[in-house]
């Protein structure tokens, strides 16, 4: 039994100690969000967040990850009240297949939480690690844009932030 | 008795003062308009700056090539590469052949400043005067770029530069690469790239006090940037013994008994595959004689699994997870040599160079075929990386275990943090 | 470079029979236009003619709910939305109102392929004359129950309304089989002004699932009980299994089944990180005989060219026109790419023990359907085919293979749904790639640097092995009684395979088109996105722009001079303008270029301007601005459109620059990103601008391969146009380009 911390609850799992988050969370926790793209830390189709910091799930085994806070696309919103960058990336249409979104989604999650002013350079050189196949990069880019721009506004109206370490 | 004495060392002093003076007069400007060069020259001094790496230490990070800009980390301090290229305010626009031909074998500018043996003229000084003119040719030919240089920061008194007039006289020989009748003419070219132009023993052959390369000891091993860099003599603890044909493979691109150059090394391989393949087998052929080992002393790979999974059960367990997908596919998967015992930096002395793949993974260049592997900086805290790094040696090295592997970690995190 | 046009050989010889038969029909080039336009008779709108029924379309159940039934796949074009669009648009039915089936071989009618960009022209045309005639009918069923003449009657919003407001809601006026009838030739369709709901960028319906982790993809299908399996392919193509030792895979944790039959062999498991380990060690457990022998890469195009060839003369035109006052003649080559969908291919399959349910990401459920049953013996009834998403195909990849995987494990398995997934290396190495492909273009221009004589030829495998042969299917050809490949057959024109957009839209007075088509495959092939269009466009928008310049003209007036098509014309200035296209000369290594085409010469009409920086020193290719134009004739979810093109033009690039299968004399040497590199964010354009030019009233044209070969033209010209140099074999790596440029 290893208990793992995803999206906020806490679950306790029997695989493997060595088997991959990315297969807990498909196969054991049943979330979709995570995708296997190569299982070789290539592409990035299986990027959540651990701790603030963006991942391959495919290459990391759960055994590290006890008392460390998991994130997932399923954690930053839903269908009917997405995250920011959900919302963004809708506003956007920033999707063909979508089968990278969710990774895309996870490692600019990661950088808007640390940093709300990007630059354009900072963005690409943050998202190089994950792939697109349908060639989304320039509405994946104009949707991390605008989540960051609607998250400065956000913070603005809500006052100082604190930015967890 | 004592003024003659004084007399000699007095005329001693001078005669110093006057050669200082001599050697380090400026040399006049020349304009760009007075120069034109033969194609064939300037193809050729192509090829040799690739095989003399120019650009890696004269090109900043996203710079434009040989303009300059890029830090390089001493004992003594950073200094930066300067801009090359013939733009005539921030380059080298107004040297001539003979101020270029001071500055590569003597290692004192146009204008007489002595230069840090950072810029490698120790070994350049042995250059023929054909090579230098083919490489003034290429510099010469390339598009001017106005990049102004950054200033060195050096500690006191490091950064007063007549002090290396000192160290020239301690450490500069001139003259050619030492040749062996004896050798093939592959084996002499070979000779005279890696001692003069590619300068490998700049990183491979351990330094003093003073930053000189110690003669006593070349190709011993040496470091570049915090990386380890391994002996090529037969102090080298490869287990797997290294041939013409597996060092021409592993400088070209990649090598299946030996793995692929990382960190600074890696864009010395990615230089020498650009140029004709008869120059990296004359290395090849080179270094694998100063590498040669008897036969009976050819190592084999090891694999103490058992013992080290017992030793270190955490570490076996974060292998299994994190690197075994890969790394035990029995080389499956591309890039992947069949046990990491193959690669010689887990033979070396210190964890460092380990230590700097786990945390910043391997990316090749954009759109280039290459290794590619995650950086773990993010996925494993310094403690799990601890396992998996002795958990490496134990398993894959006859060696002794590491010390002080935490720290290593800690350091090098902390140089990344640090601007 | 000056080898002749025409060698005459033993392959020419034997062509000539070909050649006589196919020039006794009128050139294709000019037959083109009359053979879409000009049908026979009435013949029922798009897909109604292969189905015919009403209902087989569109259902209305008594609560009003609206289901409409395609038989084409959403394959990431977001054809779901805009099918959604023109039924609503003609049903007068909100949007959010309409459920829609795709492909599935027990509900929708048998629409074949969902490829060639012809979903819209097919589905959509279907649909939208169904949803108008359905109109109709319902309008028609009021009026009498209200007593009043249908014109006084109008449909709104899900409901017929009378003069006095009286409403009757669709759900009380569909009683009986009032939908299951036959559909005329004819529709009431809306007038292009009076259009809602065509034309607007209405959101994709699919997106908000896929951003939140909703069950969207094949991959994401859990049925209760399922396995996991994983596939021990063979070492390259045609290596045999010789021997296996499965004792200690079978003691593995949570290991359900090993199957082997012939060299076919996989592994079930309870759990999916399970089937991963344990496909591991039955790897090592398996001894594979010597493998195929595979040409030289570096004499790739050699070898093809040694290759026995069908010949065909696909347009021959023959005008007076001005001497000619110099001729230039060059050779392009583009070598094997893989279509590298992201996530790699994955089927779910289950067999009660007599019948066999299928869930794939393949692109046509039917022909699916027919190879599987034919595999397993099976008569098509007892075989159910149902399409889920898969990650962008774009083409035919590993996705029917991958269910032909499943139903074998399926079959071994009864009772237990079976998921397969195959691995990243898997699909690299044994995916179709596009194929390989080179062509002679040779043309004249007369004094005043017109083109007076066009001569072009281009040599390629097929650009389709696709189902519905069990040959096709990658485990069928590995079972102990194997299962050969059918015969590859040319694609015939107008649409073409190797031959697509090969003939030049341009309005030339002397023009010779040959396709040689090259039957023996040394690397396993079929289509991927724009077929031949994305080479023949290369060739053709890269030779115009080397005329252009022996004729001392701006390319893009050079191309205004050689077409009078009115759209092609708009699209074409209308990139330009936006763009900003002038000749004034850039700064040194800075380039720009410009290319167009329609698609398969049918379809969308497609412009696009590039501006690239080359540095000179590695000869690394960066992409500026990139501006494109396109008329995809009734645009129907314009922002859709922008997308497809966006997509394209992102694609195409990482195609044009990077992409190249490498393989030595066995196997297959790309076999995952680091062999096979990419297009990454660091690289891609400063921007993509495109703009839809509406055409109202027009037939839908296919827009998702348009943007291919534009885009590798435009990126080759501003490569020439930056540096001088024409680099004419793709793709145009830094090294390539760096040869060229020299020190
Ligand atoms: S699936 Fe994890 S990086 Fe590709
Ligand atoms: S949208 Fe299809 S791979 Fe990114």
């Amino acid at each position: 039994m290893i208990p793992l911390n995803v999206n906020g609850r806490l679950h306790e799992v029997e695989d493997e100690p060595n088997t991959p988050l990315l297969y807990v969370l498909r196969d054991t926790l049943e979330l979709n969000g995570a995708k296997f793209g190569c299982g070789l830390g290539q592409c990035g189709s299986c990027t959540v967040v651990v701790d603030g910091k963006p991942i391959f799930s495919c290459l990391t085994p759960i055994s590290i990850l006890q008392g460390r806070k998991i994130t997932t696309v399923e954690g930053l919103g839903t269908e009917d009240a997405p995250s920011p960058l959900q919302r963004a990336f809708i506003e956007e249409q920033a999707a063909q297949c979508g089968y990278c979104i969710p990774g895309m989604i996870m490692r600019a999650h990661a950088l808007l939480t640390t940093n709300r002013t990007p630059s354009e350079a900072q963005i690409r050189d943050h998202m190089n690690p994950n792939l697109c196949r349908c060639g989304t990069h320039m509405r994946i880019l104009a949707a991390i844009r605008r989540a960051a721009h609607a998250m400065q506004a956000a913070d603005a109206t809500a006052g100082p932030r604190e930015v967890r370490p | 008795m004592r003024r003659i004495l004084f007399s000699i060392l007095l005329i001693a002093v001078l005669a110093a003062a006057a050669l200082f003076f001599a050697t380090h007069l400026t040399i006049p400007a020349e304009q760009q308009t007075q120069r034109t060069f033969a194609p064939d020259v300037v193809r050729r001094g192509g090829e040799m700056a690739a095989l003399g790496y120019c650009a890696s230490c004269h090109t900043a990070g996203n710079g434009k090539p040989f303009a300059g800009g890029r830090p390089l980390a001493t004992p003594f301090g950073t200094i930066y590469g300067t801009n090359i290229t013939p733009d005539a305010e921030t380059g080298i626009g107004l040297w001539s052949q003979a101020a270029f031909n001071r500055a590569m074998r003597d290692g004192v500018d146009r204008a007489g400043r002595d230069l840090y043996p950072a810029f490698p003229y120790d070994h350049f000084t042995k250059l023929s005067e054909d090579d230098l003119a083919a490489l003034y040719a290429f510099l010469m030919a390339r598009a001017p770029v106005h990049a102004p240089n950054r200033t060195n920061a050096l500690a006191f008194p490091y950064s007063l530069r007549p002090l290396l007039v000192g160290w020239k006289l301690l450490y500069l020989n001139k003259g050619p690469v030492s040749s062996d009748q004896t050798k093939s003419a592959q084996w002499t070219g070979g000779a005279y790239l890696v001692e003069a132009l590619s300068h490998c023993g700049a990183c491979h052959t351990p330094r003093d006090r003073l930053g000189a390369e110690i003669a006593s000891r070349h190709f011993d091993g040496g470091e570049a940037e915090d990386w380890w860099a391994p002996p090529l003599n037969r102090t080298s603890p490869s287990p797997v013994p290294w041939s013409e044909e597996s060092l021409f493979n592993y400088l070209r691109s990649w090598d299946a008994g030996h793995g692929g150059a990382v960190g600074p090394m890696a864009p010395v391989v990615a230089a020498l595959a650009t140029i004709p393949e008869q120059n990296v087998r004359a290395i090849a052929a080179y270094i694998a004689s100063t590498l040669a080992k008897p036969a009976e002393s050819e190592k084999h790979v090891e694999d103490n699994q058992t013992q080290a999974m017992q030793a270190n059960p955490q570490g076996a367990q974060l292998y299994a997870g994190s690197c075994a997908t890969c790394h035990e596919t029995g080389a499956h998967v591309p890039f992947t040599v069949a046990s990491l015992g193959q690669h010689t930096s887990v033979h070396g002395p210190d964890p460092r160079n380990v230590i700097h793949v786990i945390l910043h993974g391997i990316q090749p260049p954009e759109g280039t075929v290459g290794a590619i592997m995650p950086a773990f900086a993010d996925t494993l805290n310094d403690a799990q990386i601890a396992e998996i790094v002795s958990y490496l040696r134990a398993r894959f090295s006859g060696g002794p275990q590491w010390s002080n592997i935490a720290g290593e970690i800690a350091r090098i995190r902390r140089q990344e943090t640090s601007p | 470079m000056n080898a002749p046009l025409f060698t005459p050989s033993r392959r020419e010889v034997l062509a000539g029979a070909l050649i006589v038969s196919f020039s006794l029909r009128p050139p294709r080039s000019v037959a083109a236009e009359e053979q879409q336009n000009a049908g026979p008779k009435p013949k029922l709108p798009g897909s109604l003619k292969d189905a015919a029924m009403l209902d087989a379309w569109i259902r209305v159940d008594a609560n009003g709910t609206v289901t409409i039934f395609t038989g084409k796949c959403e394959i990431g074009q977001g054809i779901k939305t805009a099918l959604i669009q023109v039924a609503a648009e003609e049903l007068e039915v909100e949007p959010s109102r309409i459920h829609l089936v795709t492909a599935d071989t027990a509900r929708t009618a048998n629409e074949g392929f969902t490829s060639g960009s012809n979903s819209m022209k097919d589905s959509g045309t279907a649909i939208r004359n169904a949803a108008a005639q359905v109109r109709e009918i319902l309008i028609g069923v009021a009026a009498e129950r209200l007593g009043v003449a249908a014109d006084q009657l109008h449909a709104q919003s899900g409901a017929v309304v009378g003069p006095d407001n009286r409403r009757i809601g669709y759900g009380e006026l569909v009683a009986g089989d009032v939908l299951h009838v036959a559909a005329q030739p004819a529709s009431k369709l809306k007038s292009p002004e009076a259009l809602k709901v065509i034309g607007q960028s209405m959101p994709r319906v699919d997106i908000p699932g896929k951003v939140t982790g909703g069950v969207s993809y094949v991959q994401d299908l859990r049925l209760p009980g399922m396995a996991h399996a994983r596939i021990v392919r063979p070492p390259s193509y045609d290596a045999r299994l010789q021997s296996l030792d499965t004792s200690a895979v079978e003691k593995l944790p949570g290991v359900l089944k090993i199957v082997r039959d012939g060299s076919f062999l996989a592994v079930i498991a309870e759990r999916e990180f399970q089937a991963v380990t344990a496909m591991h060690a039955l790897a090592a457990h398996a001894k594979w005989d010597v493998a195929t022998k595979l040409p030289d890469e570096k004499d790739i195009f050699g070898f093809i060219e040694s290759l026995p060839a069908d010949d065909y003369v696909i347009a021959e035109k023959h005008a007076p026109a001005a001497a000619a006052a110099q001729s230039l003649e060059a050779v392009y080559r583009r070598p094997y790419q893989l279509h590298g969908s992201i996530g790699p291919s994955c089927a779910v399959a289950s067999f009660d023990g007599d019948a066999l349910t299928v869930w794939s990401h393949a692109q046509g459920m039917f022909p699916l359907r027919k190879a599987i049953a034919e595999m397993l013996h099976l008569s098509d009834d007892k075989v159910r085919c149902i399409h889920m998403e898969g990650a962008g195909c774009y083409g035919h990849n590993g996705a029917d293979d991958a269910a032909a995987d499943a139903a074998l494990l399926a079959r071994a398995l009864p009772g237990r749904p079976v998921r397969v997934q195959w691995t990243r290396e898997q699909e690299h190495q044994w995916e179709p790639y596009g194929p390989a492909m080179l062509s002679r273009a040779r043309a004249s221009l007369d004094a005043s640097g017109n083109i007076v004589d066009w001569q072009y030829e281009v040599r390629s495998n097929t650009h389709s092995t696709r189902p519905p042969g069990a040959g096709q299917l990658l485990a069928a050809r590995h079972l102990e009684q194997p299962f050969k490949p059918d015969a590859p057959k040319p694609i015939p024109q107008p649409e073409g395979g190797g031959d697509r957009n090969s003939i030049p839209l341009y309005a030339l007075p002397n023009v010779r088109v040959v396709h040689h088509f090259v039957p023996d495959m040394p690397l396993r092939v079929s289509a991927q996105r724009g077929l031949g269009a994305y080479h023949n466009v290369f060739a053709i928008e890269s030779f115009l722009d080397e005329l252009a310049v022996a004729a001392g003209a701006d390319p893009l007036e050079f191309r205004l001079r050689h077409i009078q098509e009115p759209r092609a014309r708009k699209v074409i200035t209308t990139a330009a303008e936006r763009f900003g296209w002038a000749s004034t000369p850039l700064p040194k290594g800075k380039g720009r270029g410009f290319a167009f085409a329609r698609y398969k010469n049918l379809g969308a009409y497609c412009a696009v301007a590039i501006e690239v920086d080359v540095e000179h020193e590695s000869g690394r290719v960066r992409l500026g601005r990139a501006v494109a134009a396109v008329d995809s004739g009734q645009a129907v979810n314009p922002d859709g459109i922008a997308n497809q093109i966006q997509g394209g033009i992102v694609q195409s690039a990482s195609w044009t620059l990077y992409e190249s299968v490498r393989f030595n004399e066995t196997r297959i040497l790309s076999q995952d990103w680091s062999t096979y590199p990419i297009l990454r964010f660091g690289a891609v354009p400063e921007s993509v601008e495109v703009h839809v030019i509406d055409a109202p009233g027009q037939p839908f044209l296919g827009t998702g391969e348009a943007a291919q070969g534009p885009t590798a033209a435009a990126i080759a010209n501003a490569v020439a146009n930056a540096t001088g140099m024409r680099v004419r074999d793709l793709p145009l790596n830094a090294a390539r380009v760096k040869a060229a440029i020299g020190v």
